[in-house]
């Protein structure tokens, strides 16, 4: 049988009445519990994947698929209407998504997310079915000192999320370099700005700082305003739906997303916040309408959504090919896959061909299930806003707090979730953008890490980090990103330039 | 709103203590690990042939497993419903972050998996067997990079050793640690190290395909089913066994030790646990009582000294 007998063969199970019922429950669990603050896709599936043991192999890959999916993308409905990112992955989508959500824009922007996590979900996933052999070959090209030139290209193209300051937006982003420092050291095995406490050791959270950061800062700062605060939410402007505007202006934001987002989720040190971060770059610098990034533009959702699933997808392309778990969530489906004697590796496809077209066909059917979920709950969704604040961010308090007591009861990490909020608050109040402090606790630690590896590999030639052909090129890129405005402003645009820059918060 | 209550069901769920729990299980890694699959194959196992109604597992993340041992002694002392999985990476890690908290601050029960180490390097490397690495390794230590698992673990400790036992000066190898077997296996796959050292389970699947060429297997004699030489027999007396095992609260009276062990005891011989030993690739290396605690004192004496020569441990 070819490839295509294999994936329509697996369609028809998948197709079939109870597991699309199942498709159905294992979606509506995954979105549900990845709502939450806090709690991202790793633990959501941990939580969930005991439900699936009792089922059939069909009917339990099916629900999985679907609470993969789910937990993915349920993180970015908070993002967009409360400012109160899910998961790391979604930190970029709050930046314009809840700008729009403020204008009365908010269903529009579910509805771009929804669609492009539709639609890049479909791409990768028929990506992962027909090309993922290809894609892993480019993501083992990847050692140390290539990864050290993206996270350099990173660098520069996050500077876009920084508002209209440099100067504040540099400030953000070394307190989270600070913040990165703490902790094991983990080329060493040497604990590092700990003092003495053991809950420091393995560092900072990343959801920890970012629900603290977003959600609990955004609370203190909503309730500091009082009653008659500014910022006035208009739930519903205009239509719910998305505009032929919008459609123009999503579509190739959508696929530029999942061109991005597929190769860095197959990347084995890759993660899908650099997608989503890199991808909200690229749609800043295209788009037409770079005045309305940090006021609420939809390319700046679209984009990372899309960047998002493409790299949810991406994730298995090394599990499935290599036996490689990239993340912990892939780690925890592949305890998942061993229960159906299901060994991934680069046999896989030869030996157990039905499992995985299974697989691939049900992702696809979870991926469809998701749309048909998620899209006639955005009216119901955008009804969040018109709660009273009081309760509206009582209950985000709430919520937040379970979230995090969830994946670390820890009163230490409480604790910490307390004080990065009021660390939150306090940025929020003097002007500083809060997006760079989370992307330099990710982004830090990763480009050190991979520089020491190169060095010590090369026995400390600084030379290997420029010989290699990939990453020279990264770095190219990264420089002409860093000059090219600067040659621009000398020409005299700097006008023009300085009006582009956006305001974030 | 449907969905938030649901999420806020659940949630509540996750928040609530286990009320009704016969054993609660600490599993004091994040969820994915070798740890959580243990903790959770037990919960599974016990329940099903019914040695306890109701198990929960709690994960405790953090510092290679001393948060969760360090909560779980002073939080559960006494209790007899409470368990913590455990391991040789925490032995390093206990002397490593200097822990205040030991495993003489909990009662061990057993062990009962273990995995052996897997030494390889990429199919085309110019290096064909055990002899090859270790003369390499003589000749210019820095020279051969060994990608494994973190720093100070059991991949790192191995490595360590073998350098000892072929008279190279353990502070001079060049240790190149990854966050975990998966990251270092891209690594050695691309070539980017000269070795690749790691619990077999992680290289098995690229071993068979032929991509990665296995030198020699940690263990104390030949396993069978893997087709390579022990480090001993190529004339390094190296062993080195990645075990996982489980422990009970500190200060628990000899009835309640005689009757956890009894638990364990039942889960270990089981049908069902024997079944998910063979789905997940795990050895059995059931030992509990005094045996268990000569061989636990003798690994915590050895790894202290290995970690003091490689330098991490002053």
């Amino acid at each position: 049988m070819t490839t295509f007998d294999f994936l329509m063969q697996g369609m028809l199970v998948a197709a079939q009445p109870m597991n699309l019922f199942y498709a159905l429950i294992g979606v509506t669990l995954g979105t549900a519990v990845g709502v939450l603050p806090g709690i991202g896709p790793a633990l959501t599936v941990a939580l969930l994947l005991p439900v699936t043991y009792r089922l059939d192999p069909g009917g339990s890959l099916i629900m999985f698929a679907g609470i993969y999916y789910g937990g993915m993308y349920g993180g970015s409905t908070t993002s967009i209407l409360l400012n109160t990112p899910g998961e790391s992955a979604s930190i970029v989508t709050a930046l314009e998504g809840n700008k729009m959500a403020r204008k009365g824009r908010g269903g529009p922007a579910l509805a771009t997310a929804a669609i492009g996590s539709f639609v890049a979900g479909l791409i990768a996933t028929l990506g992962l079915a027909f090309i993922a052999p290809f894609v892993v070959k480019l993501a083992l090209v990847f050692g140390p000192r290539e990864y050290f030139a993206l996270m350099v290209l990173a660098f520069v193209t996050v500077s876009s999320a920084f508002g209209d300051s440099t100067l504040r937006g540099l400030t953000s982003l070394f307190i989270g370099f600070a913040l990165a420092i703490i902790g094991i050291d983990q080329l060493t095995g040497q604990a590092r700005m700990s003092f003495g406490i053991p809950d420091l050791l393995d560092g900072i959270e990343v959801t920890t700082l970012a629900v603290a950061m977003f959600a609990i800062g955004e609370s203190l700062y909503i309730a500091a305003q009082g009653d008659q605060g500014p910022d006035k939410v208009e739930a519903v402007k205009g239509s719910v739906w998305m505009t032929g505007q919008d459609w123009a202006r999503s579509w190739k934001a959508w696929l530029r997303g999942t061109a991005i987002g597929f190769p860095i989720g197959a990347m084995p040190a890759g993660g899908a916040e650099i997608g989503t971060f890199l991808s909200y770059a690229a749609e800043k610098r295209l788009s037409k309408h770079p005045e309305e990034f940090g006021h609420g533009a939809i390319e700046g959702v679209a984009g990372p959504e899309a960047a998002n699933n493409a790299s949810a997808a991406g994730t298995l392309v090394p599990l499935l090919t290599l036996g490689l778990p990239t993340t912990a969530t892939a780690a925890i489906m592949l305890a998942g896959f061993q229960q159906y004697g299901l060994q991934p590796g680069p046999l896989l496809f030869a030996t157990n061909p039905q499992l995985v077209w299974g697989l691939i066909a049900s992702l696809l059917i979870a991926n469809f299930m998701l749309l048909v979920l998620n899209l006639p709950l955005v009216g119901l969704w955008v009804k969040l806003l018109t709660i009273p604040k009081p309760w509206l961010y009582a209950g985000i308090l709430l919520f937040a707090t379970l979230g995090t007591i969830g994946a670390n009861p820890s009163v230490f990490e409480l604790g910490m979730l307390l004080a990065f909020g009021v660390l939150g608050y306090a940025m929020r109040i003097f002007g500083y953008p809060i997006a760079p402090v989370v992307v330099g606790l990710i982004l830090g630690p990763l480009a050190e890490q991979q520089l020491r590896r190169a060095l010590a590999i090369s026995q400390g030639d600084v030379t290997v980090l420029f010989t290699s052909p990939v990453a020279a090129v990264l770095l190219v890129i990264a420089a002409a990103a860093l000059i090219v405005p600067l040659i621009l402003r000398a020409r005299g645009r700097g006008q023009v330039l300085s009006q582009l820059a956006a305001n974030e918060d | 709103m449907k969905q938030f209550f649901l999420a806020s069901i659940l949630a509540g769920a996750l928040a609530l203590p286990a009320v009704a729990a016969d054993y609660t299980i600490i599993a004091p890694a994040n969820p994915g690990g070798g740890w959580d699959q243990t903790a959770r194959s037990i919960q599974s196992v016990m329940q099903a042939e019914g040695i306890s109604g109701n198990v929960q597992v709690q994960n405790v993340p953090g510092a290679g497993g001393t948060i969760g041992l360090a909560q779980f002694a002073s939080q559960s002392a006494g209790n007899a419903n409470a368990l913590i999985v455990g391991g040789y990476v925490m032995v390093g890690a206990i002397l490593t972050n200097k822990s205040p908290v030991s495993l003489n601050d909990v009662t061990p029960i057993a062990r009962l998996t273990g995995e052996y180490e897997a030494i390889v390097v990429p199919a085309d490397s110019p290096l064909k067997s055990m002899g090859d690495l270790v003369e390499a390794l003589k000749k210019d230590p820095g020279a051969v990079s060994w990608g494994g698992g973190s720093a100070g673990g059991t991949d790192h400790i191995a490595v360590g050793l073998i350098a000892k036992a072929a008279g190279v000066d353990p502070t001079k190898i060049n240790y190149i640690a990854f966050s975990g077997g998966g990251e270092a296996l891209a690594a050695i796959l691309g070539s980017q190290v000269t070795a690749g050292i790691s619990g077999y389970g992680e290289f098995e699947s690229q071993i068979k395909a032929g991509t990665l060429r296995l030198l020699a297997m940690s263990s104390p004699e030949r396993l069978p089913g893997i087709d390579a030489p022990t480090i001993k027999e190529g004339g390094l007396d190296v062993v080195v066994e990645n075990w996982r095992m489980v422990a009970a609260a500190p200060g628990l009276t000899d009835e309640q030790k005689a009757a956890v062990s009894a638990d364990i005891e039942k889960l270990a011989k089981s049908a069902g646990w024997q079944e998910t030993l063979k789905t997940k690739g795990w050895t059995d290396t059931y030992l509990a009582g005094d045996a268990f605690k000569a061989q636990l004192a003798k690994d915590v004496s050895a790894t202290e000294a290995v970690l003091k020569d490689i330098g991490l441990v002053q």
